[in-house]
């Protein structure tokens, strides 16, 4: 029994330092912090950590499978616009056009209302998805290694949000901001569930900023039984090794494909959250790279190899999270702006040369090349 | 393994596609500029020859990148890099501005070489830390607007000036170009660049010093990277924040459209000029037409999508 | 010649299967059938196709014509899945485990036990535990990831994980290459009451003793052709061998020279490396071929990376050439003389998508250089003598070494080497997955070698090699050397003895069979 605890524990360890790293630093924060342990400096972290974990679990999955994708912050780009036009929730409706090439092009009505919404986040997401598919049919049916098929595809992405949003604009319900940027209590008295709010038994959570509980549902709701199916650990056979997988007999072509399927939805989702967060659709190019690049090194510090074969979505969100405190630090300490990007920097090269230290242990040299 | 089409080896064949592309630009381009214009730009040489002046930053830049590619690795510290070189040179001034701008990338590049040969740090992952440490330092040192010292005489001499009436940028792209061809080509470094690329256990239990090899092509990418931010700052009289992010995809597009293997030891210097060129007269032909940012960056995405899926694609993996 | 008429109808039935790759007839008309509840041995020198034939069944590759039939059905399987499907399931040599995974996921990875549609861990892990207990080996943890288990647990896990697939033909190809003699035993037992089950067995190895204990029936390829099936017992042991080479193998070995004094040119004392290398003295002379002999993984092939600076932390005096060589990495070894043709030659020892060339000449390109350049016109002549000094076979020099054979491929690793001019020559169990004809061509080899004066460190898991070739066996047992044998003393009953760490006084292991 303690055996097995042993082995759980040595096989998971890069996630544990992850947690522990990042529960460590939050603590420090909110005890550094003049307003730290209330519930809106909670919410205002929840919100600016969201979208970048859910980059985080994106970029994850393909990583698993031994791929990268590049086109992560792209996709989450395109969304946000998509979204900018699909949630303005008005009640009669929301007349679509886009203007291309001069020409202005009449799409009809996109419904309004609460139904409006709903199926306006469903759309989102499903394009989202549909932006990994494609990613995934590139990389297995063109036969073209990820790093270069997602770095072309992403520019697709990036100039298709560019089209939709040639400068930053458009309209989200103003509700919805409400309610997904904040408490579990002031979702609930928008929503109007449980007595607004004021349910005896509701109370005690009502404190919880919803990005948290979004992130945790997402987890709990598609990242767990994706891990636990037999597609999912498919993809963690093929990252570990591909030949040994098709000789197991394993779907390949379909588990490459549900990797970045997924990673599109994850993307999708950052992106919704983030048009909802800023009330607009902004075909941002340098921060669509950046979240990109971000998101590799929140996988990376979350212990997931980028070799394939061993990680977890967890571990990537704590990565993003640990990420995104590092900043928040900047600010309360009142670290001079100038010298911000120098200590981002520093600390992400620190974090990843750590992993290195094991090389200085390891004894026949011929086990450095993989 | 079954020959292809006119007995071109497997690497010659994308350079060739990429060739017939690039002529296929240019008649569409014309097309479209007789038609709408009545004239045909693209086939002047003044134009060809001051689009290719600017194509000569990339294709510096690309030549660095194809080395650390060349061993499997890549290079992401690349944009500020050249940034910081260019800052750098234009801060100190005088006869020492190249010297140290060039110092920078050198520098950098034995950095990025030791923390993946010796820490074995993946290079994505090493070089966009200290592309980050890079900015960081930068922007520490300019205060975060654009340095107010201008370029040196010299850089801009080599970077705008002409020379017998050609740029004498392209001279500079000319030189690097030998270099690479030479080094890859006719040295021994060459062939081991090539080795550790396809198998480094192999190559390091031949006797090569692969680590040595994998810290020089880091050095040669970052010192690569600075003549490039140099020779940018010179053409545009200073430097500025943010110059060399749209250096970086750019470059990695063009070495794996002239046809380099991204996972390492392929690919010919050839491949990755046509590459270049490839690319810079996309950009222009799209200028051309006025084509919005939007349709640039759809059109650049399904062109190296096209070209690789023309170049005949990776093995499936059965065993 | 007429094959011995079988007492059972065939369950698997193959007729006229050919297969080429790249123009070279790897089967070539096979007519192969084999019965319910017998094992089957398949003997073949490697390029004989047993591997190809192997691969047919087993659905990895497709025949180019011919017919197979499963228990009087025609099939046809495009994949490994189908061929289990079907009940055919096949451990291979180069394992199909995912080292990431645990070895409960591996074991059932392609159709795990479920639990509302996602996988039950705790059933999977109970089958995990039946499995191994099923052959005898509960010491595994099913929560083990792969990686993290020693080559003979994994290859342990493998065959649990063919025999969760209930196979109805089973097919062991160098299945027990990597096992300790116990775990040896265990599959013994196993493949017996498998037989008793009624499933059909083929069994695909070179120790001869494994195939001696096991096998009801035998059929030998070569040059892929079926050259006659038999049962065992039917055909003596040279028989077979004859008929796998066909030809005469008295002349194997070449002769070796008379015992003389000789000059230590490399010279180990206490040489100890973590827990692998213990203490080790040896020296081995100009014109010596010493060999290294035991079981495997007593620290033989440590030894080896030791004398050629690729394990660090090494410590103990090494003497090259009468002076202390400091063998800090590969290049270091390199400059006092010392070669290493290594185990793997497609992973250590070529490039296998660069060209042949390039291949040979990558280890001394400071030989053919002029200045900073290398030399094309020298390149060319060192590069055909080269070829045709080892009778290289290829189509031309440009070509990649990848489409070699593998005899052929082994021989440019070992020009690769001849072109620094080596001194010492190290040699990690060169003969492994060659064809004996190429075999005989580097014992030759390494005899011309020793004679102009190298000193030859030579690893065989083969004994016969060891005997055949060697000079000097030196015995090595836990990373010690035990005992160093010659002249008279040079006999397989000896090295096996040694190999145990017996010593001669007991008698109830002097005849024991081994791993």
């Amino acid at each position: 029994m303690l055996d097995d605890l042993a082995i759980k524990v040595r096989q998971n360890i890069g996630l544990a330092t992850a947690i522990g790293l990042f529960g460590i630093l939050y603590l420090l924060y909110n005890m550094a912090h003049p307003k730290g342990f209330s519930s809106a400096v909670l919410v205002q972290n929840g919100n600016e950590i969201f979208a970048l974990a859910m980059l985080a679990m994106a970029q994850t999955v393909p990583v698993l499978a031994s791929g990268l994708d590049l086109s992560v912050g792209a996709v989450m780009t395109m969304v946000g616009c998509v979204a900018s036009y699909l949630l303005a929730g008005t009640v009669g409706g929301t007349p679509l056009h886009l203007e291309i090439f001069g020409l202005h092009l009449g799409l009809g009505t996109f419904p309004g209302g609460t139904g409006g919404i709903m199926l306006g986040m469903a759309v989102c997401v499903a394009i989202g998805s549909l932006a990994g598919f494609v990613n995934g049919c590139v990389v297995v049916y063109g036969r073209i290694q990820p790093i270069i098929a997602t770095l072309a595809t992403g520019a697709v992405y990036i100039g298709i949000a560019l089209f939709l949003r040639p400068t930053p604009g458009g309209k989200i319900d103003e509700d919805v901001n409400w309610a997904l940027t904040n408490s579990l209590g002031d979702f609930a008295a928008t929503v109007h569930i449980f007595d607004d709010g004021a349910a005896a038994w509701f109370t005690p959570l009502a404190w919880i900023p919803v990005p948290f509980v979004l992130l945790a549902l997402i987890s709990l709701l598609v990242w767990v039984p994706f891990r636990r199916s037999v597609l999912g650990r498919a993809v963690y056979a093929v990252g570990s090794a591909e030949g040994a997988a098709y000789m197991s007999g394993l779907p390949i072509a379909r588990a490459k494909i549900a990797a970045f399927t997924l990673a599109g939805f994850f993307a999708g989702c950052g992106g919704l959250f983030l048009a909802i967060q800023t009330s607009s659709g902004n075909a941002d190019i340098p921060q669509a790279g950046a979240y990109t690049l971000n998101s590799i090194a929140s996988v990376v510090i979350g212990g997931t190899s980028l070799l394939g074969g061993t990680g977890s979505a967890i571990g990537s969100i704590f990565g993003a999270m640990i990420l995104r405190v590092i900043s928040f630090f900047f600010r309360i300490f009142d670290i001079a702006p100038l010298l911000q990007p120098l200590f981002e920097g520093l600390i992400l090269l620190t974090a990843v040369s750590i992993g290195a230290l094991g090389v200085l242990r390891v004894k026949n040299t011929l086990e450095l090349f993989r | 393994m079954t020959t292809v089409t006119l007995g071109l080896s497997r690497d010659d064949r994308p350079i060739l596609i990429a060739a017939l592309f690039i002529f296929v630009i240019l008649v569409a381009g014309t097309v479209y500029t007789f038609a709408r214009f009545g004239s045909a730009p693209l086939l002047s040489p003044t134009y060809l020859l001051q689009q290719l002046q600017v194509g000569a930053f990339l294709g510096i830049v690309s030549a660095g990148m194809m080395l650390v590619i060349l061993i499997a690795q890549i290079d992401l510290s690349v944009p500020w890099t050249l940034a910081a070189a260019a800052m750098m040179a234009t801060s100190i001034g005088g006869p020492l501005a190249i010297p140290v701008g060039l110092g920078v990338g050198l520098l950098v590049g034995i950095v990025n070489g030791i923390g993946v040969a010796y820490l074995r740090v993946p290079s994505m992952i090493f070089t966009l830390g200290v592309n980050a440490v890079m900015r960081g330092l930068m922007v520490a040192h300019t205060g975060g607007y654009a340095p107010q010292t201008a370029a040196t005489e010299l850089m801009r001499t080599l970077a705008a000036d002409r020379t017998l009436g050609i740029p004498n940028a392209l001279f500079v792209w000319a030189a690097v170009s030998v270099l690479v061809v030479v080094v890859l080509q006719r040295t021994p470094l060459g062939r081991y660049i090539y080795a550790i690329g396809n198998k480094e256990s192999a190559a390091y239990l031949a006797g090569i010093n692969t680590r040595g090899v994998t810290v020089v092509c880091f050095a040669l990418c970052g010192l690569a990277a600075a003549l490039t931010g140099v020779l940018l700052a010179g053409y545009s009289t200073k430097a500025y924040q943010g110059m060399g992010d749209t250096y970086l995809l750019p470059s990695i597009a063009a070495v794996v459209i002239g046809g380099t293997n991204i996972l390492g030891g392929r690919g010919r210097y050839l491949g990755t000029l046509v590459g270049v060129v490839l690319i810079v007269l996309l950009n222009s032909v799209l200028s051309i037409m006025e084509m919005p940012e939007a349709g640039r960056q759809v059109i650049y995405g399904l062109v190296i999508i096209l070209m690789l899926l023309v170049y005949g694609r990776g093995e499936r993996i059965t065993s | 010649m007429q094959d011995a008429v079988p007492t059972e109808p065939a369950f698997l039935k193959l007729a006229g299967i050919s297969k080429r790759y790249a123009g070279v007839r790897a089967l070539d008309g096979i007519d192969f059938a084999c019965e319910r509840g017998k094992i089957h041995a398949v003997l073949g020198e490697n390029g004989a196709g047993k591997s190809t034939l192997i691969k047919i069944i087993a659905g990895v590759v497709q025949p180019d014509a011919g017919t197979m039939c499963l228990a009087g059905n025609q099939v046809s399987f495009a994949t490994p899945s189908a061929a289990n499907a079907a009940g055919v399931v096949c451990i291979f040599q180069e394992l199909s485990l995912m080292p990431d995974l645990s070895v409960a996921d591996n074991i059932s990875i392609a159709a795990p036990p479920r639990r509302f549609g996602l996988i039950d861990a705790r059933a999977q892990r109970r089958r995990a535990e039946e499995l191994l207990a099923g052959i005898g080996c509960e010491d595994v943890n099913p929560l083990m990831r792969v990686r993290d288990l020693p080559l003979s647990r994994r290859q342990v896990v493998e065959i649990a994980k063919a025999l969760g697939k209930r196979p109805q033909l089973l097919i062991l190809d160098e299945a027990t290459s990597a096992l300790t003699s116990a775990d040896v035993e265990k599959v013994y037992v196993m493949l017996a009451r498998l037989k008793a089950e009624g499933v059909a067995i083929l069994y695909i190895s070179h120790r001869m003793h494994e195939v001696e204990a096991l096998a009801d029936r035998a059929s030998v390829f070569r040059n892929g052709r079926h050259i006659e099936t038999f049962d065992w017992g039917a055909r003596s042991t040279a028989d077979i061998v004859q008929l796998m080479i066909g030809r005469d193998i008295a002349a194997q070995y070449p002769a070796k020279p008379a015992r003389k004094p000789v000059t230590p040119v490399l010279a180990l004392e206490h040489l100890s490396w973590e827990k692998h290398l213990d203490r080790i003295s040896l020296s081995v002379g100009a014109g010596e071929i010493v060999g290294l002999g035991g079981l495997d993984g007593q620290g033989q092939k440590s030894l080896l990376l030791a004398l050629f600076g690729v394990l660090r932390g090494v410590t103990g005096r090494i003497t090259a050439n009468n002076r202390e060589a400091r063998l800090g990495s590969p290049a270091a070894a390199m400059s006092v003389g010392i070669a290493l043709v290594p185990e793997d030659r497609k992973t250590e020892g070529l490039m296998l998508p660069m060209s042949i060339t390039d291949n040979l000449t990558i280890a001394s390109l400071g030989a053919i250089s002029t200045g900073p350049f290398v030399d094309r016109a020298k390149e060319r002549t060192t590069v055909t003598r080269s070829i045709s000094r080892l009778q290289i076979k290829i189509g031309a020099p440009s070509d990649a070494v990848s489409n070699l054979s593998g005899g052929n491929q082994q021989k440019v690793v070992l020009a690769k080497w001849l072109m620094t001019e080596p001194r010492i020559i190290l040699l990690n169990d060169p003969t492994r997955g060659i064809d004996v004809g190429t075999k005989q061509e580097l014992y030759r080899l390494m005899r011309e070698l020793a004679d102009q004066g190298a000193a030859i460190l030579f690893y065989s898991t083969d004994y016969d090699e060891l005997i055949g070739c060697c000079d000097r066996v030196a015995i090595m047992y836990d990373g010690r050397i035990v005992r160093e044998l010659e002249g008279e003393e040079l006999t397989e009953t000896n090295i096996i003895t040694s190999s145990l760490n017996v010593h001669a006084a007991t008698p109830a292991t002097a005849g024991a069979t081994h791993a």
